[in-house]
């Protein structure tokens, strides 16, 4: 059990003491930076937004009409497309990393683009690892909905892939929790980004980095600060697809 | 409008389906004429709504036997096919988008949707409720819609698996009136149906189904005369269902 080595509502902890683990006091100083409007600290939650907002944009377009082909194609090996598919469900963000750092880095096949240690090689590593997981939910998604519609789109003249293209629509609110499921893994992994970002400052330097290295300096109140605005955008987005699903009268069960 | 002619819309010879081990169409053969109003009766599992489903062409791939579609005379072209299920799937949508939708599956020009759509929703009584989301419509008010979806697409053949199946007692007049309606508009009609007095108030002809057989295919009358029925059709007139798993 650690002992509060300062008083609360000092102007902030001293760094020996920040190292001990004391949430009370740390917490209140992320209050007044998140309050202060500390632009250090917006400027790496705007970058946050922006690079998982991106790789969540680029992974839904492959990875819906991945999930939507999967779900109607048939192939020699689709099986084992789909296990592999499943299986990059739990891709470790640090291999992610690794290989897109492989491939951007000088030596690498992608070296000449020059973009390793941008915005952009984040972009790319969190969308490699967003697109299984779209894939996956979507897949599975179209398959229920085909045994409820399907016959009846392609009765009306939809071929089988515009069938899945529409199942996409009537299950929107579903494919918005899958998005937002998507979003959360972008915005809340640090190994890809770190490795393939470097977490300059300014730069490159997003939430979950911040937190990792404010953490490992000892400065937790910009640590905490940054966690709480983690979670507070996903339970925003969360807010906004249940606010849309209650004007819309869709099921509650297309959000569980 | 009367058709002009008796002419053959469809003509099924030893059609054979089957989904696994399970056959469920054995050597079927029947031809639908023009102005037909084909009811296919018999019990559970029978092959009704197989028969039903290979007739509309959504079973192309899985057939043995042989199935042709003649070209309309004289159109000269090959009709067009709509069909009713018993639970219509309605796309989380307004109304008006999901008839709008069939007519955008079927490339009906922009310019003709939006008063097609009308139309169709005023022939089932639902234009009042064009804005409404599909899926909060009660289930004659659904089964209506599918039947207005249906009807914008202008069809020459109305399929209709067991429409009225789950449907209280008035919203299955209403459903009946409006399939009187298609058929009085000269649009040639198959119907399964589990209820044989709606079979004898809607159709021209009755096919009886067992384990996936045509037993028997008589015009409506010679079929509840009883005279001369195969035994299984004559069982199953009076209520003897036979039992198939």
């Amino acid at each position: 059990m650690h002992v509060c080595a300062y008083r609360h509502g000092a102007a902030g902890p001293p760094q020996s003491a920040s190292r001990m683990n004391d949430l009370a006091p740390g917490l209140s100083s992320a209050a007044r930076l998140l309050l202060g409007a500390d632009s250090e600290l917006w400027s790496v939650v705007a970058l946050s937004l922006r690079v998982s907002g991106t790789a969540c944009l680029l992974g839904a377009a492959i990875g819906l009409t991945a999930g939507a082909w999967l779900a109607i194609a048939r192939f020699p090996g689709h099986a084992f497309v789909v296990g592999v598919l499943n299986t990059l469900l739990a891709l470790p963000s640090v291999v992610v990393g690794l290989v897109v750092y492989l491939l951007l880095s000088r030596a690498g096949p992608l070296g000449a683009l020059g973009i390793l240690f941008t915005p952009t090689a984040m972009v790319i590593a969190q969308s490699i690892l967003v697109v299984p997981l779209v894939a996956a939910l979507s897949r599975r998604l179209v398959l229920l909905a085909l045994a409820e519609g399907g016959d009846q789109l392609r009765s009306l003249g939809a071929g089988r892939y515009m069938t899945a293209l529409l199942l996409l629509l009537h299950e929107r609110f579903a494919v918005l929790t899958v998005l937002l499921t998507a979003f959360g893994r972008a915005v809340a992994e640090v190994g890809a980004v770190m490795i393939v970002g470097g977490n300059i400052d300014g730069v490159t330097r997003v939430m979950t980095t911040t937190i990792a290295l404010e953490t490992s300096k000892g400065d937790l109140p910009l640590a905490l600060a940054l966690g709480v605005v983690l979670l507070g955008v996903v339970a925003l987005l969360n807010t906004a697809i249940a606010l849309m699903q209650w004007r819309s009268g869709a099921p509650r069960e297309a959000l569980a | 409008m009367k058709a002009p002619t008796r002419q053959t819309l469809i003509s099924l010879h030893d059609a054979q389906v089957s989904f696994g081990d399970m056959q469920a169409l054995r050597g079927v053969t029947l031809s639908l004429r023009r102005g037909d109003r084909l009811m296919l009766v018999g019990a559970n599992g029978s092959g009704k709504t197989t028969l039903i489903r290979l007739l509309h062409g959504l079973l192309q791939p899985a057939v043995a036997g042989s199935m042709q579609t003649h070209a309309l005379v004289p159109e000269g072209r090959t009709p067009r096919g709509a069909m009713v299920f018993q639970r219509p799937f309605l796309m989380n949508l307004s109304v008006r988008w999901n008839v709008w939708l069939g007519l955008w599956l079927r490339g009906v020009p922009a310019a003709q949707r939006e008063s097609l759509c009308q139309q169709a929703l005023q022939r089932v009584g639902l234009a009042s409720l064009a804005g409404r989301r599909a899926r909060e419509l009660s289930g004659g008010q659904q089964q209506r819609l599918a039947l207005a979806r249906a009807w914008a697409l202008q069809p020459d053949i109305l399929f209709l698996d067991e429409p009225t199946a789950s449907l209280d007692p008035g919203a299955k007049r209403e459903i009946e009136a409006l399939v009187q309606d298609f058929a009085a508009a000269g649009v040639t009609l198959v119907m399964s149906t589990h209820n044989l007095g709606q079979a004898r108030r809607l159709g021209t002809r009755v096919a009886y189904l067992e384990a996936g057989s045509l037993v028997v295919d008589r015009a409506v009358e010679d079929f509840f005369s009883g005279e001369d029925l195969p035994d299984p059709a004559r069982q199953f007139l009076k209520g003897e269902l036979p039992w198939h798993t």
